[in-house]
């Protein structure tokens, strides 16, 4: 089958990655759980993605269905993921295993757990070299030591012969980053790369994927709940909610001119260092919608200080903006007339926030 | 940064007052020992709220719990409400903690799962026979209904029918109900999410408030811990770098390291361009730390002297305390220019 793959021939000249209303539900005792509910978006090649969304937005459940990284007995997927021109969302798990490390590889947050800690690091760097790459073991050796220097690990040839645990978190996240870069993948996944690290390391990670990602022409999808995050290594940007894109943006426009409440609102939650110590934060009440029982209307609606009746009733579309690949889900986007008349409004009555999530 | 020295301390009616805090953990039986925190003082006034912030195996969980004594303190004292914790028995020290409560980081962990909210609450009452059968029912459902979680629901609920968010507000009903005068939070909202966190914090202050409470508040995020503290002491390696009240701290950092945590927060907002990585490396190992400034090998300004020399904390402007030779401000000089500067395009 792996042959039928590589017979097709590759279309260099399209989007890198193309995904049309995909769609992951989980089968559970209490229903169908619908984490990814129609997502679709491009990628082009050597550029950055950020995934942005709290937990439970189906942001890694998206990632890991475009790798194929989900159990197949229990979910049940739709639609079309086009990696270079090819339809890969079909596709078996052993013919995936062709298209794992050469072609996509991914980042996982926890550096602790991801690693195998009965295994030398040059082990776990040189084994998909040998694999996917067909390197001796020599060779292998050779080219993990380079890659080890590549994330700017000191002393990378006493390292190949240590185990993680002898290693820092911010270590082991770079061993990690070695490991996806190996076989000179074109797309990379970093789902919560730096959650589980400290801001000093946090700030080297970051800028390490995204050197790599200049240097390598690759593609980069960076997954986290962190806005901050995002801001600053991203091309693009899409901010998911309830497991659907509720908006999608170049990261510049963006922040400029948010249209979507929701982004708004977790731009605001967010506790600013230039702000006043005890100035009061703007929450968002409640909590993230049930995705077995999803609102009728827009799923941001019973949070959402704007919503109309028209917002409960009718799930709104994504409607694309007077800016190119800017997208939003929302009737009353912030700047309509309504989202001021909603505005005015509140002004007047004492808003109570920080109700029970 | 070295930071030990008591000049920080202040005169007058603290509610605790730590001097000389050391906490060590012996390294198996190789005779060697981590340090983890080596010789901090600080104290927090009445009504106060203090953030300790640093990186992870700086020691600023191990001052929590030292200050609670969880882990009793190698050597040091704690005095809160004028009383040495660190001599009283255990006996005495469990009815020392009804007035001194905890928070923790994982809300969801740190709730007995096998039993309903509302007796977890309850357990502290009842353990110390507060009152009639009533009356601690009253006050169950009252710190409860204070909290934003619905009594009734809290009887026939255990804790992993709440989510995260709730269940933090759980923990905090329970350190709430036996009416404390301080309160530990210890990394109370980094499990959460952004919009879940700021509930979290805009509740623990309408709290503060309503009780008088006290509160240290240990967190990594300095942003968070900005928001809630009047005071912030910032650590390294065992050590207080810098104290001051936390407006002056984050609008005029003085110790290099801090100046550097500063420069590490992500932005949100993507016009601004951080030029460089702010710091390279990590921070060393706690069991042999470095001689002198324990921030040395990695201070963009070190010189010589910080490696020979422990700098003691100072005050360079009022209520403003650093631990440096060579502080970016307020030192007699060289003043070192900041290494990742933020501009705008």
């Amino acid at each position: 089958m792996s042959n039928v793959i590589q017979a097709t021939t590759r279309d260099i000249s399209g989007p890198l990655l193309e995904l049309t209303d995909v769609k992951t539900y989980f089968k559970t005792n209490r229903g169908l759980v619908r984490a990814v509910d129609g997502v679709s978006f491009t990628l082009e090649r050597g550029k950055s993605l950020g995934i942005v969304g709290e937990s439970g937005s189906g942001k890694t459940v998206l990632s890991r269905s475009i790798m194929g990284l989900l159990p197949p007995k229990a979910s049940i997927r739709q639609g079309s993921v086009r990696f270079e021109g090819r339809e890969i969302f079909h596709l078996t798990r052993s013919q995936m295993r062709n298209i794992w490390g050469k072609e996509m590889a991914m980042i996982f947050q926890d550096p602790m757990t991801s690693l195998n800690p009965l295994m030398k690091i040059g082990k776990q760097i040189a084994e998909p070299l040998k694999i996917h790459l067909g390197m001796d073991q020599k060779t292998a050796w050779a080219t993990a030591e380079r890659l080890l220097q590549d994330v700017r690990i000191p002393e990378a040839t006493r390292r190949l012969d240590q185990y993680p645990h002898e290693l820092s978190g911010g270590m082991r996240q770079r061993v990690m980053i070695a490991i996806a870069l190996a076989c000179g993948p074109t797309l990379l996944f970093a789902d919560e790369p730096t959650t589980a690290l400290d801001v000093t390391v946090q700030a080297q990670i970051l800028d390490l994927l995204n050197e790599q990602r200049k240097d390598r022409n690759m593609s980069l999808i960076l997954v986290t709940h962190d806005l901050g995050v995002v801001a600053g290594h991203t091309d693009e940007i899409c901010v998911m909610y309830g497991g659907q894109l509720v908006e999608r943006a170049p990261t510049k426009v963006l922040f400029a001119n948010m249209k979507m409440p929701y982004t708004e609102a977790l731009m605001q939650s967010i506790p600013k260092i230039e702000d006043a110590s005890h100035s009061r934060l703007l929450a968002i009440g409640g909590r993230p919608p049930d995705l077995v029982n999803p609102p009728q209307g827009c799923r941001f609606a019973p949070r959402c200080m704007y919503a109309r009746d028209k917002c409960r009733e009718e799930m709104p579309p994504l409607i694309e903006t007077e800016v190119a690949g800017h997208f939003y889900r929302c009737w009353y986007p912030v700047g309509s007339p309504e989202y001021h008349e909603s505005r005015a409004r509140l002004n007047e009555i004492p808003v109570t926030v920080g109700e029970a999530s | 940064m070295a930071g030990t020295g008591t000049a920080h301390l202040r005169d007058g009616d603290a509610l605790l007052r730590v001097e000389n805090l050391v906490v060590e953990f012996p390294v198996g039986r190789t005779g060697l020992k981590v340090n983890a925190v080596s010789g901090i003082s600080f104290d927090v006034m009445r009504g106060e709220t203090l953030g300790l912030v640093g990186e992870s195996g700086c020691g600023k969980s191990t001052t929590g719990r030292a200050v609670m004594q969880l882990r009793r303190p190698t050597s040091g004292s704690v005095l809160f409400e004028g009383q040495q914790l660190t001599e009283m028995s255990g006996d005495k020290m469990r009815e020392a903690r009804t007035r001194m409560q905890m928070i923790f980081q994982d809300p969801i962990s740190s709730l007995n799962p096998r039993r309903k909210v509302r007796d977890i609450v309850m357990e502290p009452l009842s353990i110390w026979k507060r009152g009639t059968k009533a009356e601690r029912d009253a006050r169950v459902d009252e710190v409860l209904e204070e909290v934003g979680i619905d009594p009734q629901r809290a009887a026939e609920s255990q804790p992993h029918q709440f989510s995260g968010g709730q269940c933090q507000r759980i923990s905090i009903a329970r350190a709430l109900v036996l009416n404390p005068s301080l309160i530990i939070c210890d990394e109370p909202v980094s499990a959460l999410d952004v919009s879940v966190q700021a509930q979290v914090l805009n509740l623990l202050e309408d709290l503060k408030m309503r009780y008088g409470l006290t509160l240290v508040f240990i967190a990594h995020d300095l942003a968070v811990v900005k928001n809630v503290s009047d005071r912030v002491a910032v650590m390294y390696l065992g050590k207080i770098c810098e104290v001051a009240p936390s407006d002056e701290l984050y609008r005029q950092p003085a110790h290099h390291y801090t100046n550097v945590l500063l420069d590490s927060i992500p932005v949100p907002d993507p016009t601004v361009v951080v030029e460089s990585t702010a710091i390279d490396g990590e921070p060393p190992s706690p069991v042999l730390p470095p001689s002198g400034c324990r921030f040395h090998t990695r201070c963009p300004a070190a010189q010589e002297r910080c490696s020979a020399e422990e700098p003691t904390l100072r005050e360079i402007a009022s209520g403003h305390f650093v631990a440096c030779h060579f502080p970016v401000y307020g030192g007699e000089a060289p003043v070192i220019v900041r290494t990742a500067s933020a501009t705008n395009n």
